[in-house]
Formats: C-alpha cells, structure tokens, sequence
C-alpha cells in the first residue's frame, strides 16, 4: 500500500505543531505514524454523508454564570510558575526581528 | 489485619467510631509505601508532611464533633494530571517538571472537604497519553501481580497502589480507558463516571470531549462511596452536568445482596469475534454466567459502529490533544529551553516542546495537527465525529433492548514490560473495548473476574448516560458471586 504519510510531510508537520524534531526521530516517526494514519483512515468506510457530527456529549450551550465578583489568582500566584517573568509580568523571548 | 489490607468502607468506619485515628491509618500506610515503592515505583510524589498534616486536622475535625462523611480520615492517591495547590503536578511530563500548582482541581477540593488525605501522586502515562505507563517521563510503573508487567495506563500509578496495599483508594481520569484498563489488568475496580458527571476543573487537559476522572478502589462500595465525594455539578467546567449525583452508592449495596432478576444485559454481537485472547474470553464467559445465576437474562445486541470506535477516537483524542497541547510553550509554566538571548520565541517554543514532550505525545501531536490541516479535515477530524454520532446512535439502541452492555475491558491481560512501545498501535488495541463509552459519554466500569494464566481478568459494565448507579449494581452482584482475586505478597 502506498504511504498514507511522507517523511517531508511528517517534517512540515512537525514545524507546524512548533516541534524542533531531529533526523533520527523524524525516521521513526515516519513509519510510526504512517501505520497509525493507515488504520484510522477506515472512518472513510462508513457511509456517513447525511450524518451530523457530534463534537461533545453532553447537550449544553451557552452556559452562563451570574455576573458576580469570584476570587482569582493574585498576580504572583499566577507567575509562579513562569520559566521567567519581569516587573510583574511575563518575560518572553523576542518576538520580532531586530532592525538592521 | 494489618490496616493497609482493610477497605476504606471498613476504614472510615473504624476512624468514626474512634476505634483508629487518621493518623495511624495514614502512617501504615505511608510505611507500606516506604517498604514497596521501590519494587512497584506506583508514585511521582509521596506527600508524607501534607499527608500526615491533613490526618492530624481530620483527627481535630472529627473529635470536634464534624461529621465530613463516610470516607473522613481515609487515604487516598491521585493520579499526577489534577492539580494540587502547592504540590508537584507533573502529568507524567518533563515539560511540567518542578511545577507547583497554584490551585486545587475541583475534585482536589472535594476529597479535601470530605476529609479524604492526599497520599502523593501517581505515575501515569505522559499526559495520560498511553495504556501501560512505560510512556511517562520518570519511568514506568511495574505491576504488583508480576513486577516484569505493566499496570496498564495511562493510570498505572493508581491501579498499582491500590493492588500494593500502598493506598485503598486513588483517583484516575479515563479519556479512552484509562481508569478501567489498568483496573482489568491488577485485579482492581475502575469506574468511568457519565462524561460531564465529574468535573474536569484542575484536570490537565488532553482530549477535552473525552477526558473523565473517577474513582479506583479494591471494592466495588469502595468505588461508590469515592464517585459519590467527586462527582455532581462544578460550575467552573461549562461542560458539567447540572443534575444530582446518581444514587451510587445505595446501588452497591443493593447490588451486594446479590440479586438481579429481571435485569437485562446485553451482549455486543460484533465485539465477540474481535480481538480478546482465550483466556480472556473465557473468564468474561464465566463472569457472565454468574450474573445469569443471579437472576439476569442475556440478550445479543448489534452495535455495528463499534468496530470504527477505535479508528475514530485515535483521530478525535490527537486532534483535541494538539490543541490543548499548544499551551505548553515555555511562556507561563513549566520547562524553557534555548532562551539564551539569540534565539526568537518561536525557536524557544520548538526547542522547549522538543525537549519536554516525549516520543507518543509529539506523534499525537503531529496526527492531531495533520486531522486538523485543511485538505484533510473533512476526511479524517470530521468523518471520525460522524462516526461518533453513529456509535452513539448504537448505544441508544441498544438501551432500548436491555439495561446494560457487558464485555471484556481490555483483549489481553496484563503484558510484559517493553512488549509493546516500539510498535504504537499495538499499544493502542489495549483500548478496543473501552473506547466506545468514552465516545459515546455513559458510565462504565471494570471489575475483577477471575484470573488468566495467573493474571487479572477484567469484565466491563456499560450503562446509559447518568445510569452511573445501574453498573455499580451489577458490579457489585458480580463481586459478590466472583471475589476479587488475592495478589500475591511484594
């Protein structure tokens, strides 16, 4: 059967998902996943063109709360677990290109 | 009897009438823990200090005349992917190493408030992504019936506990099996609540549509009285069920007495030929003719979409899981890797999740984005929630026809270490028969049944959404015509 995934399909899809993948991962993951995606590609067996899709199982929408003041994290819980963090806030790495 | 053998039932009784104190049941077993942690490796995090701290306060609470409820006093472990405030939560991840929560999970909360002590927490399957455990970043879990042998998983930690006498009670989360898998194969009970019947407010997300936390004990009671501490209406998870807890517990005792006459159960025509081994199929077999001599009647039903469950929860579950995994990105909690003034954000990010994430969570990952991307949406993501809506088209049927659907919990008993990771959908055929309930939201459980080559055999009880007391009936008639198997001494 033919590949249902290529490596340099794998590779960009890894980019995507903002993994820095290696070569040697890349190999096995390869074969992995196109065994994986052959075996669930049979959800296309089943006629189910008029069927209607369902995403959750509990039929709830719109769930609303009263609109009044809870307790919340105070700022130095909520960057208490930040890898880095500055003046009160987090601390990310740049974001945009630096000018020439 | 030494106090680590005794049921929580049994436990909590004995702490209210004052006969024990919390802390002495605590302590045997923190010292349990202490002797066979090293064989069993059941724990990321034994909180000794807060453990033996929250017994003192029950103690306090207890002698001051509150009454908590049936489960005060009582030990419990819990799976590592709910939060605990100020504890270690690392959902079996080296993305999470180090991280102390800042708040409590919903059901954290409640065990707290019912009086329950917090023991640690379990080992589990990097973000309960997996079905032995060998897949969490701090080594695997080894099974106390044959320590060469998985617990199954992703809730390993927590079945494993409890059949090393370590905790009598521990909470798991069951996403596609990952309570009643590992409760099938150490010989313990697992209970999968109604999806939306326990709240999932601290829980680490993996697959939001799926994920359910329940209960694990060595009883079916035992199960009964956890489920009915966690579960009922949470309204910080918009996906709670606004409806009073079924009574559960009222249904094990019932159940005990050992009589099911006039209860219909079902048996699933196209599960018979699929996949569980010999030994397996014959315990179910025998399982199932003990709930005949209770009184039940065995009726065949067809779910013809079962047979696609499989196919379409590994493309739901990755598809949500790349989603939710996206928030690990070295930014607000957790690991950063390669910040060292040169790199962009977007270099950080990658290199951080490359470095966290293990090899089964980066290839779901990489089939959830590929579900997702467009071109190949409607044809996998899509096709695979129709086919949801047809396995839960099944179930509805099927409950037309008898009261509940019984089979194995998973095709083979527990597996030898190693057996099973370098080929990934081997693995995930360890998931075959439990995955329709996750799919479809009604409670399941899975209760002992005899053994198989020496080895627990787990049989599955499925019932209609909210009919989570209809399975803890029949699995408590079942444990009192079939006794949970002995494990054999660590």
């Amino acid at each position: 059967m033919a590949a249902a995934i290529s490596r340099d399909e794998v590779a960009h899809l890894a980019r995507l998902s903002r993994l820095a993948v290696t070569d040697a991962e890349l190999n096995t993951f390869a074969g992995q996943l196109d065994v994986i995606l052959q075996a669930v590609a049979r959800v296309g067996e089943v006629a189910a063109a008029d069927i209607p899709p369902t995403s959750h199982s509990v039929p709830l929408t719109n769930v609303l709360r009263e609109d009044v003041e809870e307790p919340c994290l105070t700022q130095e819980e909520a960057l208490s677990g930040a890898p880095d963090a500055q003046d009160g806030r987090f601390r990310v790495p740049r974001i945009l290109e630096e000018e020439a | 009897m030494s106090l680590t053998r005794k049921s929580a039932a049994e436990l909590g009784a004995l702490i209210a009438s004052g006969e024990v104190s919390s802390v002495e049941v605590t302590r045997a077993h923190l010292d349990r823990i202490a002797t066979v942690e090293d064989k069993v490796h059941a724990f990321l995090h034994v909180d000794s200090d807060g453990a033996l701290a929250a017994a003192a306060a029950v103690d306090a609470r207890l002698a001051a005349g509150d009454k908590p409820g049936p489960l005060a006093g009582v030990p419990v472990a819990v799976k590592d992917v709910l939060t605990t405030k100020g504890v270690p939560t690392t959902a079996g991840s080296k993305i999470l190493e180090g991280w102390r929560p800042p708040y409590d999970a919903t059901i954290v909360r409640r065990l707290r408030d019912a009086g329950l002590v917090i023991l640690g927490k379990t080992n589990m399957d990097e973000f309960a992504m997996g079905s032995s455990t060998e897949y969490s970043a701090y080594g695997p879990t080894f099974n106390p019936w044959d320590l060469s042998r998985i617990p199954g998983g992703s809730g390993g930690g927590s079945a494993a506990s409890l059949v090393a006498y370590e905790a009598p009670l521990a909470i798991g989360t069951d996403t596609g099996g990952s309570i009643r898998q590992p409760g099938a194969v150490t010989g313990t009970v697992g209970a999968k609540p109604t999806y939306g019947g326990t709240s999932r407010y601290g829980l680490i997300a993996f697959s939001s549509s799926l994920d359910t936390p329940g209960p694990c004990a060595r009883t079916v009671l035992d199960a009964a009285l956890l489920h009915a501490v966690i579960a009922g209406h949470d309204p910080h998870d918009s996906t709670s069920i606004p409806a009073p807890v079924p009574p559960v517990v009222e249904a094990a005792r019932q159940g005990a007495a050992g009589d099911l006459t006039g209860l219909r159960i079902g048996l699933v025509r196209e599960f018979a030929g699929e996949g569980a081994e010999p030994g397996v199929a014959a315990a179910v077999r025998e399982g199932i003719e003990a709930l005949v001599k209770l009184g039940a009647e065995v009726v065949e039903v067809s779910c013809p979409h079962f047979t696609y469950a499989l196919p379409a929860y590994y493309l739901i579950a990755p598809s949500e899981c790349s989603s939710n995994l996206a928030r690990f990105d070295g930014v607000r909690y957790g690991l950063r890797v390669g910040d060292d003034g040169t790199r962009s954000l977007e270099e950080v990010m990658s290199l951080t999740r490359e470095a966290g994430f293990g090899p089964e969570v980066k290839r779901r990952i990489i089939i959830g984005t590929y579900a997702l991307s467009s071109g190949y949406y409607e044809a996998y993501y899509g096709q695979a929630q129709k086919v949801r809506t047809l396995i839960t088209r099944d179930f509805t049927n099927a409950f037309e026809q008898v009261d509940v659907l019984v089979a194995p919990t998973t095709p083979f008993v527990a597996f030898p270490v190693g057996a099973r990771t370098s080929d990934p959908y081997q693995m995930y055929l360890a998931d075959l028969f439990t995955i329709p309930s996750n799919l479809y939201g009604g409670p399941a459980i899975s209760v002992p049944c005899g053994l198989s080559e020496g080895l627990p055999v787990g049989l599955q009880v499925m019932a209609p959404t909210m009919a989570d007391d209809r399975m803890y009936r029949v699995a408590a008639a079942l444990e009192s015509a079939v006794p949970p198997p002995v494990p054999p001494d660590l």
